[in-house]
């Protein structure tokens, strides 16, 4: 009485189905190991790719705000600032750091917010119920946004002629090195985020909420020297500070002033009087990266 | 029809006690026992105050195709989530496909196919891409990459809209997509939740076939959640679940025998002299529904002739009814499965589709 209904499908198989199984192409999935975790965290990280090449509007829109920034303030307020900027420097050129990290930052938030979107589509299921740890979904995640957002940050580079910043290859390589830290950090710091924040309404405003602040602290648009103590421990705790205190380093080796200006203009982070070294500065931007991805990933492995 | 007809034709096993029904899947025993695609022991889920699964047991034998039948907020998604790794019991165990699903869940996923209530697509992709990333994700060996997905592809026929992005499919199609997509790497199980929700009739009907051609190409288990009666029909056996307990399993025919009365429907020349000699005659109680006396019998086609010999109203019009799985689910849990689903926009919706079809 059971198999009423398997009957006929049996009968079904024995006939018409033999030729079809012999042509069925036999698939073992086997056991998960370091390559095919690489294998997982590769087609992740295309396929963020791939959607950014499909939206070209994006690429198109979040590069309205860094060029907002470095040509119509940067111009305006030139002027203003021309008395109290050393010769040969200008402030476009100043704050040109600046707009390369808001660059990527807007695009690594925004790539970070994708989870969320993943999530509410139903998308980010199909990642969570493969035979892939979870680690492998979160590095290819955070590796897409970053990639993307380097890209982004590359764009603005090519810029660097508006803002009388030489093509110096050296420093370029500098730049996209440090653009890359940058963005690793601030996608892992979204997907980290991500892994808690299931609305994609509360993510964004809670982004929109970080992201300026961010920006503002980080020293991309004043010295970090001769600021009321407030302030000062303010820009000290923003890690965006300690990527645009060396990439202005590297912008302004690169321009042709004096000593003293390169005091003036880019002075190295410092903590109670001690100057930062600027691969501890990198260091620091480094180790919260891997932290915040390791946040990220316990957060994804846990099951409901 | 409201009496529960359990034994009333002798096979009417299926009845299970929600709390420590038998696993096993084939009391008729012919001898060798099929090996378990899954084992169900003891099974809860609380989320918070909230049971809602509230100690199932089942098995599923291999090859067979199980459906779990349920309104909406009986526990099939719940289970459903736990048999696929997707969340961990409170208390209990369920085994897929041989492996553990809280201690082995990586040998659980790799050998489980999944088509979700929701569409879990990426639609910025084509339906190539989003088979490619799957097969890359499950590690399906790249030198069977491409031949499977053509194979799986052609199955559901998409195979020629391969390379259009995933949007500009319809509702059918990425479904048809999502089912190529949970077969792609070859699982044993495959796990189809609600696979017809939200699809109209037609697209209904073409997605059994796919679903039934399927059972005859590959060696598959199927475990699918279904608030549709006449889509319970496809499957081998039904566990009906509510309030999250099993309140009956077995096959459709045995559940729909358990439920044991025919409903008849006699129009006559004299409904009250018809009752009235019903029950005196028969001992049947009858009353008027639809226009017509109706009353339920045990065998209904047997029923008939001796019905014409003893009735002295003369008889216009007779017909006898087997109980459908709607009764089934009626005589064990009181109330009708359309609770969530009979609004007015889907009725709309299937109206259009009705109307779509007559082209």
């Amino acid at each position: 009485m059971a198999t009423t209904g398997t009957t006929d499908t049996e009968s079904a198989v024995t006939s018409a189905g033999t030729a079809a199984l012999a042509g069925q192409i036999r698939v073992a999935v086997p056991e998960h190991n370091l390559r095919s975790d690489l294998r997982a965290v590769s087609i992740v990280w295309r396929r963020e790719l791939i959607r950014f090449r499909r939206d070209r509007l994006r690429a198109v829109t979040s590069l309205i705000q860094p060029l907002l920034f470095l040509l119509v303030l940067g111009t305006g307020l030139s002027s203003l600032a021309k008395g109290s900027l050393p010769p040969g420097v200008s402030f476009k050129a100043f704050i040109y750091p600046g707009v390369l990290a808001m660059s990527v930052l807007f695009t690594a938030i925004f790539s970070a917010a994708s989870i969320v979107w993943d999530r509410e589509f139903g998308f980010l299921r199909e990642m969570l119920v493969a035979p892939v740890s979870r680690s492998a979904i979160v590095i290819g995640k955070i590796l897409g946004g970053a990639t993307i957002a380097t890209f982004q940050g590359v764009i603005v580079l090519a810029l660097a002629g508006l803002a009388d910043v030489p093509y110096n290859p050296v420093l370029m390589i500098t730049l996209v090195g440090e653009l890359l830290l940058l963005a690793f950090t601030l996608t892992s710091f979204g997907v980290m985020m991500a892994a808690r924040i299931t609305q994609f309404q509360a993510f964004m405003a809670l982004t929109q909420m970080l992201v300026m602040p961010l920006f503002f602290l980080s020293g991309a648009l004043y010295p970090l020297t001769g600021l009321p103590a407030w302030l000062s421990i303010l820009t000290r705790l923003d890690p965006l500070t300690y990527v645009v205190g060396p990439m202005r380093h590297a912008v302004f080796t690169h321009l042709n002033i004096s000593e003293s200006a390169m005091q003036a203009m880019s002075p190295a982070v410092t903590w109670a009087g001690w100057q930062v070294p600027i691969l501890l500065s990198l260091g620091i931007v480094a180790v919260m990266g891997l932290v915040m991805m390791g946040v990220a990933i316990v957060t994804f492995s846990r099951p409901e | 029809m409201a009496v529960h007809g359990r034994g009333a034709t002798g096979d009417g096993a299926g009845a299970v006690d929600g709390g420590r029904g038998p696993g096993d899947a084939d009391p008729a025993g012919n001898g060798q026992r099929p090996a378990q695609a899954i084992t169900v022991t003891g099974l809860t889920k609380n989320y918070g105050e909230i049971e809602a699964v509230r100690g199932i047991d089942f098995g599923v034998s291999a090859g067979e195709t199980f459906g779990f039948l349920g309104p909406n907020g009986a526990g099939k998604s719940t289970t459903i989530k736990i048999l696929c790794t997707l969340a961990l019991p409170t208390t209990g165990s369920a085994r897929v496909a041989g492996h553990d699903v809280t201690t082995e869940r990586d040998a659980v996923r790799r050998n489980i196919g999944l088509v979700f209530q929701d569409t879990t697509l990426d639609n910025y992709l084509t339906g190539a891409q989003n088979l490619r990333f799957h097969a890359d994700l499950y590690g399906v060996p790249p030198a069977a990459v491409m031949p499977r997905m053509r194979q799986v592809m052609e199955m559901v026929g998409l195979w020629e809209r391969r390379d259009g992005l995933v949007m500009t499919y319809s509702g059918g199609m990425r479904r048809r997509l999502e089912i190529a997509r949970g077969l792609l790497h070859a699982p044993r199980v495959l796990f189809l939740d609600e696979p017809t929700v939200g699809l109209d009739p037609q697209t209904r009907t073409s997605i059994w076939e796919y679903i039934n051609e399927l059972k005859s190409r590959e060696d598959i288990t199927i475990f699918l959640t279904t608030h549709y009666m006449d889509e319970a029909e496809h499957c081998d056996r039904i566990a009906i679940i509510d309030h999250g307990k099993i309140v009956a399993i077995d096959t459709p025919e045995a559940l729909k025998a358990s439920v044991g009365k025919d409903r008849v429907q006699i129009h006559t020349a004299d409904d009250a002299a018809a009752i009235a000699e019903l029950g005196r005659e028969f001992g049947i109680e009858a009353g008027i529904h639809e226009g017509a006396v109706t009353f339920s019998v045990p065998a209904g086609e047997e029923f008939v002739p001796r019905l014409f010999a003893g009735l002295s109203v003369p008889i216009q019009a007779v017909s006898v009814s087997r109980p459908s799985l709607d009764d089934v689910f009626m005589s064990y849990t009181g109330k009708t499965i359309r609770d969530a689903e009979g609004t007015g926009a889907d009725a709309m919706r299937q109206m259009v589709a009705h109307f779509r079809g007559r082209r």
